[in-house]
């Protein structure tokens, strides 16, 4: 086809704008309708008395909720939870996983067992996770208390619970924190470890001057994350103990879930949910604030 | 080849090499353990499981246990649901999510980075905050309570993470290739359809079955819009088999815990390598 030179640049351009607006929208319409809009419209029913099943209108009630959230002792509790659960997982988590990648990384025999079973729990709904683990803590029929010679109800006790959990959130996240590490650790170029040796640098010297600045960047977007998905777990402590005992497993979004579909208190829920959302985007953004001062350094 | 390598040295590496095959072994056990008790639980008959000295291994290996698991629950509708639900989410996810991210693969604008911040906050934000408007305006439109608006969550709730493993499959095709295309006189569409698209086929299948896992695996939603059991996805039906006050028949329940990870355990194994340099290509990337 015969085009003129002159032309054919802001034509092109412009068709190729009106194509890629053709191009995002299919995706583009369906996150606004069902992701954004229901975000905001959840934020929005925080201010609000909404209920399920009730038949006079919702009304807007202001920061209501919210005051009655900060007063809501059984809330702060299943908060303060949420939090020991979320760092009490994600930090152990990516310290051992940071020395199974270590040693994957290594020419060891068997590892490839080791690469094999960091991917089973990966590929498992979280479902199968928590009832795999409860047939392992189970007080009579489970192998934890025939291993150690013990006879506890691990996840039924109130000291032992929330660890035992715990415990299940780690191995549950494991996989993926060793896979983003080991992928990370395969970067690092074997000459400088070699030329640290050379100086004689000790293997924790190497690691700190030539491992870990290489595997930063992944480092703290995997560890963000993991804190992330942490704060909103849910399956997993649904299956095992499902809050109990005695709300000592309660994190926030199991709180939350009660609240909004067995008591039907939407507004209230919603309420929590933004308290969520505040401190994880604050978390974040400290985060985030540290991350750029330390590319700075 | 070490220069200096003294005798001290050598006795240092070697206790060196047997710490880390220890350590190594720890790991396999504590990552191994739970997994082969599962197994192990799945296949022992009633009389082994009822005892306070449990064995490791089933001394009378049985597959009764399956049976029963089909018995009590309907696992084959329950696969069902979960198979229209995930399928149906991971087909229709690509298939939006590949268009928009060859955009924001190849051009820089607004736009791009609002999808790409979007991308990282979508990972952010609590699901009761989603979920209890979505159960509003679902319940509207009557579609609680079925799959195919299961199937609309879904769609939604996969497509940051399709549109993250996307842009970085689009990206690693060259530009130069869709350039010959236009100077062909191939427009956007053709050239992405003609062009990119058999390039980018095996990332497209990687993100549709790690959209189909990924969904497949889903408990929250799927809790929380399907009421009936007839309805309900494999994830829900299985917490059945824990029994109000935890009671369980702990011989079926293994044995459905088991089945319903084999679809995304296959799948996963085959895509796995796909997955890990997706997401950290995405990872780094941002």
């Amino acid at each position: 086809m015969p085009r003129s030179p002159a032309t054919a640049p802001p034509a092109a351009a412009r068709r190729s704008e009106a194509g890629a607006w053709f191009l995002v929208l299919p995706a583009l319409i369906p996150i606004l309708v069902l992701s954004v809009g229901p975000l905001l419209y959840g934020i929005a029913l925080a201010f609000t008395d909404a209920q399920s099943g009730r038949t006079e209108p919702t009304q807007w009630i202001g920061t209501l909720n919210f005051q009655d959230l900060r007063h809501d002792t059984l809330f702060w509790e299943s908060f303060r939870i949420g939090l020991l659960w979320a760092v009490g997982v994600t930090v152990p988590q990516f310290l051992l996983s940071l020395g199974l990648a270590l040693l994957l990384n290594q020419d060891l025999r068997f590892r490839w067992a080791a690469r094999v079973l960091a991917i089973v729990p990966w590929a498992m709904p979280e479902v199968v996770v928590g009832i795999m683990w409860r047939l392992v803590y189970h007080p009579d029929a489970g192998i934890l208390n025939e291993a150690l010679g013990t006879e506890r109800d691990w996840l039924g006790s109130l000291g032992t619970a929330l660890p035992a959990v715990i415990v299940v959130g780690i191995w549950a996240g494991m996989p993926q924190t060793t896979v983003a590490l080991l992928a990370g650790l395969q970067n690092v170029p074997r000459e400088l470890h070699e030329a640290a040796e050379m100086d004689g640098a000790g293997p924790w010297r190497r690691f700190r001057t030539v491992t870990w600045p290489a595997i930063r960047p992944v480092a703290l977007a995997i560890s963000a994350l993991g804190f992330i998905w942490n704060v909103n777990a849910f399956a997993l402590v649904y299956v095992l103990t499902n809050g109990g005992p005695g709300g000592r497993t309660r994190l926030p979004m199991l709180f939350a879930y009660e609240e909004a579909f067995r008591y039907g208190q939407f507004g209230y829920a919603a309420a929590m949910g933004c308290v969520m959302v505040a401190v994880v985007s604050l978390l974040l953004a400290v985060f985030l604030v540290g991350r750029l001062k330390g590319d700075d350094a | 080849m070490r220069p200096t390598a003294n005798r001290r040295s050598t006795a240092r590496r070697r206790a060196g090499r047997a710490g880390q095959y220890l350590a190594l072994l720890c790991y396999l056990v504590f990552l191994a353990f739970p997994l082969l008790w599962l197994l192990s639980t799945a296949f022992k008959p009633p009389r082994e499981l009822a005892t306070l000295h449990p064995t490791w291994l089933p001394e009378h290996p049985t597959w009764d246990n399956f049976r029963q698991a089909f018995d009590e629950q309907p696992l084959l509708r329950a696969a069902a649901n979960s198979l229209l639900a995930a399928g149906g989410a991971a087909l229709i996810a690509v298939v939006l999510a590949t268009p928009m991210a060859y955009v924001m693969a190849r051009r820089r604008s607004l736009l791009t980075r609002a999808a790409t911040g979007w991308v990282v906050v979508s990972q952010a934000f609590p699901f009761v905050l989603v979920i209890i408007p979505l159960f509003l305006v679902l319940k509207r439109l009557h579609l609680i309570n079925s799959v195919p608006g299961l199937v609309l969550v879904y769609v939604t709730w996969s497509l940051p993470f399709a549109l993250w493993m996307l842009t970085g499959y689009v990206r690693a095709v060259p530009a130069e290739l869709e350039e010959a295309a236009a100077v062909d006189g191939a427009g956007r569409l053709r050239t992405l359809v003609s062009v990119i698209a058999p390039l980018l086929a095996p990332g497209i299948v990687a993100t549709a079955l790690f959209a189909f896992i990924t969904a497949w695996n889903e408990f929250f939603f799927a809790l929380v819009l399907l009421k009936s059991p007839e309805k309900q996805t494999m994830p829900v039906v299985l917490t059945h088999f824990l029994g109000d006050e935890g009671v369980a028949d702990l011989g079926p329940l293994a044995a459905a815990s088991l089945l319903a990870t084999l679809p995304s355990l296959v799948l996963f194994s085959v895509i796995q390598r796909r997955i890990t340099g997706g997401m950290l290509a995405g990872a780094v990337k941002n």
